[in-house]
């Protein structure tokens, strides 16, 4: 295998929780915990899971937006956590970030020229009269005309300020571009414009994308391979159609078949988790997910062993130990409490309602 | 370097909220009235200032078509040193309070954009400064120093009064130091000093500048108050309160000394009040907003 | 057939701003018949979200409900009634389930004393008989350990359970009809589909209708038996769920279905409706949706469309409904010529 553009090692970040007036630290929220993967050149990885999951935490943490507390990140051979100050603002040419809120992703005080332009000028890509033409071209790429490079950002439409966003993004020519759920503030004919340009720039420039969503029907969409993420953990991580196919990790099963099926009629039987995501600052022991797991083998084995994610089937990464075939064998299972032999479990009514 | 953009406050939309508020209009008509009165003071003065202008006769005189305004104690006419006081308790307090905001945004923004260890010892330098009593300090000071010029007295004026500008600045900055456009900044590779001054401080100043416009009125009190106390300018320099100061042992009989530069204070305060509330609602973001259920911006073409 | 429930005829509500007058819901007639689920759906901006305010008259100034506009309900129009009057209906027979449950608790009291007060002041209880009841009410919604979760503020619960909570104040008085509007949109898709399901299960115990308002169509094919799609203030389609997911008229729907990524259906591209809405000030002459529709004629410039019965409970605001031939032959819509970006 070629080396891949970002390689993602065991990154960790934890929060510090402070009480009282001198600040004591009484524990950590473990935002992001031990999480590794990679992203190939103009390819989509997408983050899926739903919110406090540390998805976003996770996309900041390798464009060391928030620092990482450990792990690694490669982007292209470099070590990105050991650059300095000027080193790393090199760098940021080659990694972006378009957000979600397309309200506050703009300084309100800027003009939309202005704020596309300032990348052109800090990396000194072009100056002057050359850089409001690239910035028209840029305007225009987007799907926005360059007449509207003297306008506010309060005079545009959510989906024409995401545009905008994605423009600011491209300016200083990137080949890697962490999309924090770009499009969930959008309504859907919106939605599919931005889904739409976010495709064709993949296509033209060769960009690779990091995806941060918590919508799955956008991410079968645009993804090529999906990372499941619960509680600060990956536990699910495979090609888009296997994991809708053939979701093996519990979590993405629920998570799959709590989508409503816009096909009336068509109502399969619903996973419904029971209770809420437990707090990251005291996660379940084992596994994360174990206390409201609906796998018929689940037992104690699931509270006493971290389980590792670990390759079910070729490209196929999922984290459970009860699902075959797993390295953590029966007797190391009975040995942690464990009554019920692993078995696989992929819920019949999931299959027949998404294929 | 030349800077990435100007910083382009939404100026016109401001002016335009701001245009529409007859209260800032009224406000802003009266301050510029006495500003260029001020201005114009040795044209529109009928006399010198300073001057005795007859020492046994025109003594304490009460207004009169001569000296509409009267004279006071050492035979100098009120009105010519009303005109001039304007001058002295605009210049201080003006001076003071942009001096004060300036120290006090710069400190607040640096405080709460670079947070951590910066952070917590301006807080609790500002939070020591905020427990001593500023007039009292200001006296104490004063007395200690023997006599001041005006210049010192702006400073020494303006130096107590950053903390709570600081304050509220550091306040903003913490909200906007997250904001999506400013993690996009840094994402970009914009130097910190400049994601500072670019991104934060533009959209930080408002609540300063409203701050600013009350605090003006605050300090011509101020100002006013020390003179009186005969610890503000220098005699026979006029300032209002020094005006007030010289009629204050006969206030009863000698009404016009007291009268006058108490009006003009009164106004003063009154219409920089009024634009500080003017200036808070223009600056409101709210007044951006769109009808409700509508994401569509009203401007929108 | 009976009278239904509650019926809209030419709702029109209006917002006097300073960019002019806003008509944010323009002439929207809806009924809803007893036990009965139906969806409004639509994006940002047609109205929807006001449609639902107006039904209990919480519409604030500069919005005002325009004359001739009627709300019947129960056989009485509810803008003809005393601010009195209606207040006697709202959280008693019709009750409404908002988007953000933390900005519809308060925060300064508990959940429980919360519910309770709805039944003090609609039922008269004694204050021990209405906590009593808040706590029957969280189990009901599925709270677990109810007796302790009564006396809990909102900002210790997670929003799955504030959504709960905010559902038990709905249904405390048994309400003929609770207005949801986007119940589910600021919860995480697992938490949406246990509120959704317990509203639904909830619901049809006690026969209650629903109004359920919300953007997400997947959500209307599951839970609604009639769907209403409104654009720019207006209805432009109503039909039963299974004729609009099969037989879309209006193009604005076929837009929707279009635009709107599914899971197992594997398209190259997103079909998208060009353009945005216009702003509520200065809605089109004639269709619209005209500058975005790619069958638009000059028909649809000069004649602003009525509400053309397609089939048995299926009306369409759309020419099409008597020039079907055009429908062969669809073009880009102006919106597109103009570039993306021209709103």
């Amino acid at each position: 295998m070629t080396t891949p553009l970002l390689a993602v090692r065991d990154l960790r970040r934890y929060f510090p929780i402070k009480r009282g007036v001198f600040g004591r630290v009484t524990g950590h929220v473990r935002a992001v915990d031990g999480v590794s993967f990679h992203v190939g050149a103009a390819e989509t990885l997408a983050l899926v899971g739903e919110s406090g999951c540390g998805k976003s935490t996770t996309g900041r943490a390798i464009l060391r937006l928030i620092e990482p507390t450990s792990g690694s990140v490669t982007f292209d051979g470099e070590d990105v956590l050991a650059l300095d100050g000027a080193r790393m603002r090199k760098l940021r040419r080659r990694m972006q970030i378009v957000f979600q809120d397309p309200f506050s992703s703009l300084n309100p005080r800027m003009s939309i020229g202005s704020i596309v332009r300032e990348g052109l000028i800090i990396h000194h890509i072009a100056e002057g009269a050359a850089a409001d033409a690239r910035v028209r071209q840029l305007l225009e790429e987007v799907g926005l005309r360059s007449e509207y490079a003297s306008r506010y950002p309060h005079e545009f439409s959510g989906g024409q300020r995401q545009r905008v966003g994605i423009a600011r993004a491209l300016s200083v020519e990137p080949s890697f571009i962490v999309c924090d759920e770009p499009v969930s503030a959008l309504d859907v004919s919106v939605q599919a414009q931005v889904v739409n340009l976010l495709q064709d720039l993949q296509r033209d420039r060769g960009l690779s994308y990091l995806f941060i969503a918590h919508d799955l029907s956008v991410v079968e969409h645009i993804a090529d391979r999906v990372a499941v993420m619960y509680l600060g953990h990956i536990v699910e991580m495979a090609p888009v159609q296997r994991v809708f196919s053939v979701p093996l990790m519990p979590y993405t099963q629920a998570l799959l078949s709590a989508v409503p099926a816009p096909e009336p009629g068509l109502k399969h039987s619903r996973i419904l988790l029971a209770g809420d995501v437990p707090s990251p600052a005291n996660p379940p022991s084992g596994c994360v997910f174990h206390p409201r797991c609906q796998h018929p083998a689940r037992d104690a084995a699931c509270a006493g062993i971290v389980p590792p994610l670990e390759e079910k089937a070729p490209g196929h990464f999922a984290a459970c130990i009860k699902q075959t075939p797993t390295t953590v064998s029966w007797e190391q299972q009975k040995s942690a409490g464990g009554t019920k032999p692993p078995e696989l479990f992929v819920p019949p009514s999931l299959a027949a309602a998404t294929y | 370097m030349p800077p990435v953009v100007p910083p382009l406050p939404d100026v016109a939309g401001i002016r335009s909220r701001l245009r529409r508020d007859r209260r800032a209009t009224f406000a802003l008509g009266v301050l510029l009235t006495i500003a260029t009165c001020a201005l114009l003071a040795p044209i529109l003065s009928p006399f010198d200032p300073n001057a005795q202008l007859d020492i046994s006769r025109l003594q304490s005189q009460a207004p009169s078509w001569s000296h509409p305004l009267g004279t006071d104690p050492f035979s100098r006419d009120v009105l010519s040193r009303l005109l001039y006081g304007a001058r002295i308790s605009l210049l201080i307090s003006f001076t003071a309070v942009a001096l004060a905001m300036s120290f006090g945004t710069l400190i607040g923004a640096v405080a709460g954009y670079l947070g951590g260890a910066i952070d917590a010892v301006l807080m609790r330098l500002v939070d020591a400064a905020f427990s001593i009593p500023t007039l009292l300090l200001l006296i104490v000071v004063i007395a200690l120093w023997g006599e001041v010029s005006t210049s010192a007295l702006t400073l020494l004026i303006a130096s107590v009064g950053w903390f709570t500008v600081s304050r509220l600045v550091r306040a903003e900055t913490l909200a906007m130091r997250d904001a999506d456009f400013v993690v996009a900044a840094r994402a970009l590779g914009v130097p910190a000093w400049r994601v500072l001054g670019q991104h934060v401080l533009p959209n930080v100043v408002g609540p300063a500048i409203i701050a600013a416009a009350l605090a003006v009125g605050n300090v011509i009190l101020l100002e006013a108050g020390l003179s009186y106390l005969g610890i503000g300018v220098r005699p026979p320099t006029a300032s209002w309160g020094s005006i007030i100061q010289d009629g204050s042992e006969r206030v009863s009989d000698l009404w016009w000394l007291t009268l006058f530069p108490g009006l003009a204070i009164l106004v003063t305060v009154f219409a920089c009040n009024a634009l500080g509330d003017a200036l808070r609602d223009a600056l409101d973001p709210r007044q951006l907003q769109a009808a409700p259920d509508d994401d569509t911006p009203i401007k929108a073409t | 057939m009976t009278a239904p429930l509650l019926e809209i005829e030419s709702l029109r509500t209006y917002f006097y701003t300073d960019a002019g007058v806003a008509r944010a819901v323009d002439g929207v007639s809806l009924r809803v018949d007893a036990g009965e689920t139906v969806g409004v759906v639509g994006e940002s901006g047609c109205g929807k979200s006001v449609t639902a305010l107006s039904i209990l008259r919480l519409i604030l100034p500069p919005g005002r409900i325009e004359a001739g506009s009627a709300i019947r309900f129960e056989d009485k129009n509810l803008l003809e009634m005393t601010e009195r009057e209606v207040q006697r209906v709202r959280g008693n027979r019709i009750s409404m389930v908002f988007q953000e449950p933390m900005t519809a608790l308060n925060p300064v009291f508990t959940v429980g004393d919360q519910i309770a007060e709805v039944a003090r002041i609609h039922a008269g209880m004694s204050k021990r008989d209405a906590a009593a009841k808040a706590v029957e009410m969280l189990k009901l919604v599925g709270i677990p350990a109810p007796e302790q979760r009564a006396n809990e503020y909102p900002h210790q619960l997670s929003g799955g359970m504030r959504q709960r909570v905010v559902i038990a104040m709905a249904l405390v008085m048994n309400p003929a009809l609770v207005i949801a509007d986007e119940p589910t949109t600021a919860l995480d898709v697992t938490i949406q589909a246990q509120i959704l399901e317990l509203l639904a299960d909830l619901t049809r115990r006690l026969g209650t209708s629903v109004l359920l308002i919300t953007h997400d169509l997947g959500v209307v094919a599951e839970h609604c038996t009639r769907v209403i799609v409104m654009y720019a203030g207006e209805v432009v389609e109503e039909t039963i769920t299974t004729g609009l997911f099969s037989a879309a008229h209006h193009p604005y729907t076929e837009g929707l279905l279009g635009a709107m990524p599914r899971i197992g259906r594997h398209a190259e591209r997103l079909a998208t409706i060009p353009g945005t809405v216009p702003p509520p000030t200065a809605w089109p002459v004639g269709c619209r949706f005209r500058d975005r529709c790619q069958y638009a004629w000059d028909r649809c410039e000069r004649e602003h469309p009525p509400l053309y019965q397609i089939d048995v409970a299926h009306v369409s605001r759309c020419h099409l409904a008597e020039e079907p031939e055009r429908r062969a032959h669809p073009h880009p819509p102006l919106a597109a010529e103009r570039g993306a970006s021209a709103a």
